[in-house]
């Protein structure tokens, strides 16, 4: 018996362990899928081709979360140039100072611990 | 596909459980059960009559099994179509369709939750996205607070044009003897409470309270001989977006235009023949949105169109009558008052907060993050 093919988020999960944002691609529908999964859910086709991203994109919205205990940090949903958006904050300005349009870069951010690492960004140098 | 045919069932019974914060040990099947009782006195049916069961809550894994079991009844058609809080909404076109179809003749649609006496983490089951989980974002709040924000940022909408949806649902909350919040509340009381994900205060965001209710729906031929008159199903459509908000197409266009497109389809009317509307108001946005969404304004105009007191008790448009999930109880999942409310409104029965005049109703339900849109559009005799 084949070893079964490693999941969709085990895939991506290596990538950002290497430091990179992966993402799908589906060849069929000529457009990025994201999150990974088995099935593209624009053709329902499983011909799917992982693709590493450049890492760039543009905040599409933002908030910012107040904890009832603890500092105010930063929710945002990003659209990377390729064509896909993700959740993710934007880090090195304040929570409050993240804004709509803005150009961002990807960074790998490894919490520590059991935590998988994640993706983050912060603010192109302009 | 034929669909559902307009007005072949209507909701002929309607009812509240206990409200706001019930008795200590009351189980979510026993609020269901309390309002199914008090929906059938309220149509003149009997438990004996009922033969179709709909039930959701996010407090019971096989919910509708433990409310028959609960009842002593077995009855041959069951229903837990479970979509947040629109589920009801759902619950209403699949009963019709049953109806139609002989599967049964009437049908309970139930709700329960206690929610506010258990606590929310107790209430609710943590589900783990590892796509979004890791950013912590305070959900459902959060969502709504990214939507609003697009909202604000590609229409210009303003954080003062969103308390006034919060301030008008007060006010007519405080016409509403059965609603949880009893004093006035205004926009700079909305702006300057404690802030939860921003746009967004504690004052833009839905109560956290129990309660439940049920709803009767039978054929219309059965409806005719019943205690009260009858509120027509007219229309029904639902629409899917996303499950989670980093799936949503457009964070500023919601499913509620395609199901509120289908439900005017099948009841043959427009936003203009529509008296009154109930919006699901899990956030002050969620009014916006769903204003525009079912053509009462243009997309993108819904922040001024709330303003001015124009969707208040003395405005041009009467918009969650009973105060809304903001001021008059929003135990988790609302979708249920909304229908429960419409179908008041219909019949003429809600006092100092009457609607003149009253034929149609929306009962619009969202479900999760926007995620899961229905309409249902009811009317009096007088529209068929």
């Amino acid at each position: 018996m084949p070893a079964p093919a490693p999941s969709p988020l085990t895939t991506y999960l290596a990538h950002l362990e290497r430091g990179q944002l992966a993402y799908q691609f589906s060849p069929q529908a000529g457009r990025a899928v994201f999150y990974p999964r088995l099935l593209c859910p624009f053709t329902g086709s499983d011909q799917l081709e992982w693709r590493v991203s450049k890492g760039l994109g543009t905040v599409y919205s933002t908030t910012v979360v107040h904890p009832q205990e603890g500092a105010p940090y930063n929710v945002a949903l990003i659209d990377c140039d390729e064509g896909f958006r993700l959740m993710s904050r934007v880090e090195g300005v304040a929570p409050q100072e993240v804004r709509i349009g803005m150009r961002v870069e990807f960074r790998a951010h490894t919490p520590g611990g059991e935590a998988p690492p994640m993706p983050v960004f912060v603010a192109v140098e302009a | 596909m034929q669909g559902l045919k307009r007005a072949s069932a209507a909701i002929v019974g309607v009812a509240e459980s206990d409200l706001g914060q019930v008795a200590d040990g009351l189980s979510v099947i026993d609020l269901m059960a309390q309002g199914t009782k008090r929906a059938l006195d309220d149509c003149g049916l009997a438990l004996r009559d009922v033969d179709g069961l709909f039930a959701a809550t996010a407090q019971s894994r096989l919910s509708v099994l433990a409310f028959a079991e609960y009842l002593g009844i077995d009855p041959p058609c069951l229903g837990s179509t479970i979509v947040g809080g629109s589920s009801f909404e759902y619950h209403v076109a699949h009963a019709m369709a049953a109806i139609e179809q002989g599967l049964c003749s009437v049908a309970v649609i139930a709700y329960g939750s206690t929610q506010r006496t258990v606590g929310r983490k107790q209430a609710s089951q943590r589900e783990i996205n590892p796509y979004e989980t890791p950013f912590k974002p305070f959900l459902p709040a959060s969502a709504y607070a990214l939507a609003a924000m697009r909202h604000m940022h590609q229409f210009g909408t303003t954080r003062e044009q969103l308390a006034a949806v919060a301030v008008a649902a007060r006010e007519w909350a405080l016409l509403n003897p059965a609603a949880w919040e009893k004093k006035p509340l205004s926009i700079e009381g909305v702006l300057s409470s404690r802030m939860v994900s921003y746009p967004f205060t504690v004052r833009d965001c839905c109560l956290v309270t129990d309660g439940g209710g049920a709803i009767v729906v039978t054929s219309a031929e059965r409806a005719r001989a019943l205690k009260k008159p009858p509120a027509y199903v007219l229309g029904c459509g639902q629409s899917v977006t996303h499950a989670s908000i980093s799936n949503m197409p457009d964070l500023t266009v919601t499913g509620a235009a395609a199901s509120g497109q289908a439900a005017y389809r099948m009841a043959k009317l427009g936003p203009a023949d529509v008296d009154v509307l109930e919006l699901y108001d899990a956030f002050t946005i969620n009014t916006v949105l769903f204003l525009e969404d079912l053509g009462f304004c243009k997309k993108g105009e819904g922040g001024a169109f709330v303003t001015e007191g124009r969707i208040a008790p003395k405005g041009s448009l009467a918009v969650n009558t009973n105060g809304g999930g903001l001021s008059y109880c929003h135990p988790g999942m609302y979708g249920l008052f909304l229908l429960i409310e419409a179908v008041r409104q219909l019949r003429g029965e809600c006092g100092a907060r009457q609607v003149r005049d009253c034929e149609v109703a929306i009962a619009h339900g969202n479900g999760g993050v926007l995620s899961s849109q229905a309409t249902v559009i009811l009317g009096t005799p007088a529209t068929l």
